[in-house]
C-alpha cells in the first residue's frame, strides 16, 4: 500500500514539476551573459560557409580586445524575418543582429530594437560618423533610429563584355530603351538579355519601386497609406515584366529564379546583363573574373540619373540592430561600436564588395575602384529609401508575390495587360492591413 | 506495478468478513480505481499544456488584433470582437475570395491525394500479400518515402521540378519530346500537378503499411473456402479483402484526409514564401496570411475557421461510420 501512495506521490509530483519547467523555459544562462553575445548575421557572401569564414576571423579579434565571445550563426535570407519575428514574439533572440535596411520601420513598430538615442549613439562613436543616405533607411522619420548601417549597396547595371562584343553592342546602355535593344540583339541561340529573379519578392520590390519613382510614383501615400494601383505604380510594374512578356529578353524560365540563378546565367554567358547590387563576389566564386565583366549606373528614362524621375536605384544595405531584450547591452554597444569601426568597415566591404556607410571608412582607396565608383556615386545622387513605413516588409511580400504571379503568367504566354497588372496590385493592396 | 497494487488490496477482503474488514475493501477499492487515473495524469497534463492550452491561445488571439504592433506583448493588443472572422469571411473582398479559393483548392487537392494514396498502399498491399522471392526486399522499398525526413525529400523534389535543369523536364521534354516547350512546375497551374505527385509519393506508404497490417487478420480459409466455391481473385477481393479492411479502412481515410488537410510542410518545402494561387493550401495560405501581413489576429480566425470545419468533417464521418458498423452487427 505504502508504495503505491509512493507511486502515486511520485508521478503527481512529477507532473507538475514538469508543467512547471515547462511553463518557466528561458531563465537560463544568467552568469554567462555578461561574457557572451549572440549574433545573427545575413547572408552577404556566396554561401552561409564564406559568412563565417569572413567574419569568425573578426569575431576572434573582438574577442582578444574585449574578452566578449560571439557566437554567430549566419541566417539565410529566407527564414531571416520570420526568425526575428518569432524572437520578437518570445523574447528569446539575440543581442546583436544584422537586419535588411528596408525592414527597419517595420521591425522598429514592434518595439523589438534598441532605439539609437544620442546616448547609444555616444557609445558608438557619433552618430555623424555615418553618411546621410544609409542613415535614411534606418527607420521612421522623426524616430530614433531602430538600427545603424553596416554595409551600403546599390543596384547598377553588369553586362558580360564578351557577350556585348559577340553581338556587336558598342556602349553599355544608359538608357530603358537602351537596354531593350540591347536585349534584342543579345537574344537569340538560347543565350538571353537580361535576368530577372521572378520568385524572389523582394528583390521584384526593389526593381518596381525604383521604376515607380521612375513613373512619379510612390507605393506609399505621404501619410503612409498603400497607394499600390496609380498609373505610375501598374505602368512600372508592368514595364519590368514586359522585359520577359512583350520584348521577350528576358529567358521565362527566369520566372522562377529565386536563389540568385540569374548570376550564375550571367557568369556562364547564357544572359548578357543583369540589375543587381553587389554581385562581384558571387561572379568570382562562379569563375567569372572582373576583366569579364563591366557595370554601369542602372538605366533611367533620361540616361542621366539623379533624384525624383531620375532615380536608378533604392538605398539597399544592412543595417545593424541590438535586440532590446538583451542580458548584455554594454557589450552589445561595444560589439557594433567594433563593427562599424573603421578598420572593420574597411575589411568587410572590401570582402563584400560593397560600400562603408562610415564617412572615413568610405575614403579608403580601396572603394574608389571603377566598379565601387559607381555604387557610391549611385548611393550619393542617385538612390532613394524604400518607404519607411510600419508596413514596409508586408508590402515586399504582397507586392513582391504579385510581380512573382505576372512574371508566372509571362512565361506562361499568357498577356500581361495593364487590366491584369492593376487587378494583381488591387488584391495585393486589399492585403495590407487596415488602418 | 498493477501486480503489487491487485494482491495486497484483494486479500483482506477474501479471507476476513468483518464489518471493518469490507470497509477497508471499499476503501482500498476505490484506491484501486483511482490508480490508473493518477498514473495517467503527468501525460494527461502534458497533452494539456502540449495541445490545448495552444489551441485556446490560438482561439483567443482570434478575438486580438494582434498586429506588428502587439506581436511583443501581445497580451495588450485590443479586442477586436468578431472583426477577424467577418474579414477572412466576407467573400467579396480580396482576402475572403483568396481564402475560399483556397479552402476549395484543399479540398480537390485532399480528395484526389487520399483516393491516389489509398488506391496505391491498397493495391501494394493485395499484391504483396502473396509470397514470392523479393517480397520483403520491395516491402521495405516502399517504405522509403515514409522512413525519409520531410524536408530532405520534397527539397529534392523541387530540384527536380526545376524548369530548366529538372529531371522531370528533362525526362518528359528532352527525352520523351512532350510539349513545345519545358513546363513549369513550381509556379502557375502545374504546380497544383507537381504538389499532388509529391503529397501522393510521400502519402501512399502510410496507406500501403496500414492495409498491410490489416490483412494479416484475414484468415487464410476464407479465400481457400472462396477459391473452392470458384471464385476469382476480382471476386475474392471485392467480397472478402475489401469488407474484412472496413474498419481499417475507415480509420486510415479519416487519418489521411486530416494529415493531407492539414499539410502544411510539403508546399511550404516545395514552394517558398508565396505559393502559387493554384497550389495554395489552407495551412500555407493561413500562415502567409499570419506573416504577409503580420496580423496574427486574422490568421488566428482562419485557424479556428478551419478546426471548426475539420472538426465538423470527422463528427460526421464518426457518426456515419459507427451507424454503419453497429448495423451491420446487427
Amino acid at each position: 500500500m505504502r508504495r503505491i501512495r509512493a507511486a502515486v506521490t511520485g508521478a503527481v509530483t512529477l507532473s507538475l514539476v514538469l508543467t512547471a519547467t515547462a511553463c518557466g523555459g528561458g531563465e537560463d544562462g544568467g552568469g554567462q551573459a555578461t561574457k557572451t553575445l549572440t549574433y545573427w548575421a545575413t547572408n552577404q557572401g556566396s554561401s552561409l560557409e564564406v559568412d563565417k569564414k569572413v567574419l569568425q576571423p573578426e569575431l576572434d579579434e573582438f574577442e582578444r580586445k574585449t574578452g566578449i565571445k560571439v557566437n554567430l550563426e549566419v541566417i539565410p535570407w529566407s527564414d531571416l524575418l520570420n526568425r526575428i519575428l518569432t524572437a520578437t514574439t518570445s523574447g528569446q533572440g539575440p543581442d546583436v543582429l544584422n537586419i535588411g535596411n528596408t525592414w527597419s520601420a517595420s521591425l522598429q513598430a514592434t518595439g523589438a530594437l534598441l532605439p539609437w538615442d544620442a546616448k547609444n549613439f555616444e557609445a558608438i562613436g557619433g552618430k555623424d560618423r555615418f553618411v546621410d543616405s544609409a542613415l535614411g533607411s534606418t527607420g521612421a522619420p522623426g524616430k530614433d533610429p531602430a538600427a545603424v548601417p553596416l554595409y551600403s549597396m546599390a543596384y547598377a547595371l553588369y553586362y558580360n563584355k564578351q557577350m556585348f562584343k559577340d553581338a556587336g553592342i558598342a556602349k553599355p546602355p544608359t538608357t530603358w530603351d537602351e537596354v531593350v535593344a540591347a536585349g534584342k540583339k543579345l537574344s537569340k541561340d538560347g543565350k538571353w538579355g537580361i535576368g530577372v529573379e521572378g520568385s524572389n519578392l523582394s528583390n521584384n520590390i526593389h526593381q518596381v519601386f525604383v521604376l515607380g519613382k521612375q513613373h512619379g510614383a510612390d507605393f506609399f501615400t505621404a501619410d503612409g497609406k498603400p497607394d499600390f494601383t496609380s498609373d505610375g505604380a501598374v505602368a512600372a510594374v508592368k514595364q519590368y515584366v514586359d522585359l520577359m512578356a512583350t520584348h521577350k529578353i528576358v529567358a521565362p524560365g527566369n520566372a522562377e529564379y529565386a536563389q540568385n540563378q540569374s548570376l550564375s546565367d550571367f557568369a556562364k554567358d547564357k544572359t548578357g546583363m543583369v540589375l543587381w547590387q553587389t554581385p562581384s563576389q558571387t561572379f568570382a566564386s562562379q569563375g567569372m573574373s572582373e576583366e569579364e565583366w563591366g557595370v554601369v549606373p542602372a538605366p533611367v528614362p533620361s540616361g542621366e540619373p539623379g533624384t525624383g524621375t531620375a532615380t536608378n536605384s533604392m538605398v539597399a544595405g544592412i543595417n545593424m540592430a541590438v535586440f532590446k531584450n538583451t542580458e548584455n547591452l554594454d557589450g552589445a554597444l561595444k560589439f557594433v561600436e567594433f563593427m562599424t569601426s573603421d578598420e572593420e568597415q574597411i575589411a568587410l566591404n572590401k570582402t563584400y564588395g560593397s560600400v562603408p556607410p562610415v564617412k572615413a571608412a568610405q575614403k579608403d582607396p580601396a572603394f574608389s575602384g571603377p566598379s565601387l565608383a559607381v555604387i557610391r556615386d549611385t548611393l550619393a545622387t542617385s538612390a532613394a529609401a524604400l518607404p519607411q513605413v510600419p508596413e514596409e516588409s508586408q508590402f515586399e511580400t504582397v507586392v513582391g508575390t504579385a510581380v512573382k504571379e505576372l512574371f508566372a503568367d509571362a512565361a506562361a504566354g499568357r498577356p500581361v495587360t495593364t487590366e491584369s497588372v492593376k487587378a494583381k496590385l488591387d488584391k495585393a493592396q486589399q492585403q495590407m492591413p487596415k488602418k | 506495478m498493477t501486480q503489487t497494487a491487485v494482491t495486497p488490496a484483494r486479500e483482506p477482503a477474501v479471507r476476513k468478513a468483518t464489518p471493518g474488514g469490507a470497509r477497508t475493501a471499499r476503501r482500498s477499492g476505490r484506491r484501486r480505481l483511482a490508480l490508473p487515473y493518477l498514473l495517467l495524469l503527468p501525460a494527461l497534463l502534458l497533452e494539456l499544456l502540449v495541445h490545448l492550452v495552444p489551441m485556446l491561445m490560438g482561439i483567443v488571439m482570434s478575438f486580438k488584433e494582434l498586429t506588428q504592433f502587439y506581436i511583443r506583448d501581445w497580451a495588450a493588443a485590443p479586442w477586436s470582437g468578431l472583426d477577424n472572422f467577418s474579414v477572412s469571411l466576407d467573400f467579396d473582398a480580396a482576402v475572403g475570395q483568396s481564402l475560399l479559393k483556397s479552402f476549395l483548392t484543399t479540398c480537390q487537392f485532399t480528395v484526389l491525394s487520399v483516393g491516389l494514396c489509398w488506391l496505391l498502399g491498397t493495391a501494394a498491399a493485395v499484391l504483396l500479400q502473396e509470397n514470392f522471392r523479393g517480397r520483403g526486399v520491395l516491402r521495405t522499398l516502399f517504405l522509403v518515402p515514409y522512413a525519409l525526413p520531410v524536408y530532405a525529400a520534397v527539397i529534392t523534389w523541387a530540384f527536380m521540378f526545376q524548369r530548366d535543369n529538372g529531371l522531370i523536364n528533362h525526362v518528359l521534354h528532352d527525352q520523351l519530346g512532350i510539349g513545345d516547350s519545358p513546363a513549369f512546375w513550381l509556379i502557375g497551374d502545374n504546380s497544383f500537378w507537381a504538389l499532388l505527385a509529391v503529397s501522393v509519393w510521400k502519402g501512399w506508404p502510410f496507406a500501403f503499411l496500414t492495409v498491410m497490417a490489416g490483412l494479416q487478420n484475414i484468415p487464410r480459409e476464407m479465400y481457400e473456402a472462396a477459391a473452392l466455391d470458384g471464385a476469382g481473385v476480382w471476386k475474392q477481393i471485392r467480397h472478402i479483402t475489401l469488407p474484412s479492411l472496413r474498419s481499417v479502412n475507415q480509420v486510415l481515410v479519416l487519418v489521411l484526409f486530416l494529415w493531407t488537410f492539414n499539410d502544411f510542410n510539403t508546399p511550404f518545402v516545395l514552394f517558398g514564401e508565396a505559393a502559387p494561387e493554384a497550389a495554395d493550401l489552407i495551412s500555407l495560405h493561413i500562415y502567409q496570411s499570419s506573416f504577409q501581413t503580420w496580423n496574427f489576429g486574422t490568421g488566428s480566425a482562419m485557424s479556428v475557421l478551419l478546426l471548426l470545419f475539420l472538426l465538423l468533417v470527422t463528427g460526421v464521418y464518426l457518426l456515419l461510420t459507427t451507424r454503419g458498423r453497429k448495423t451491420s452487427d446487427v
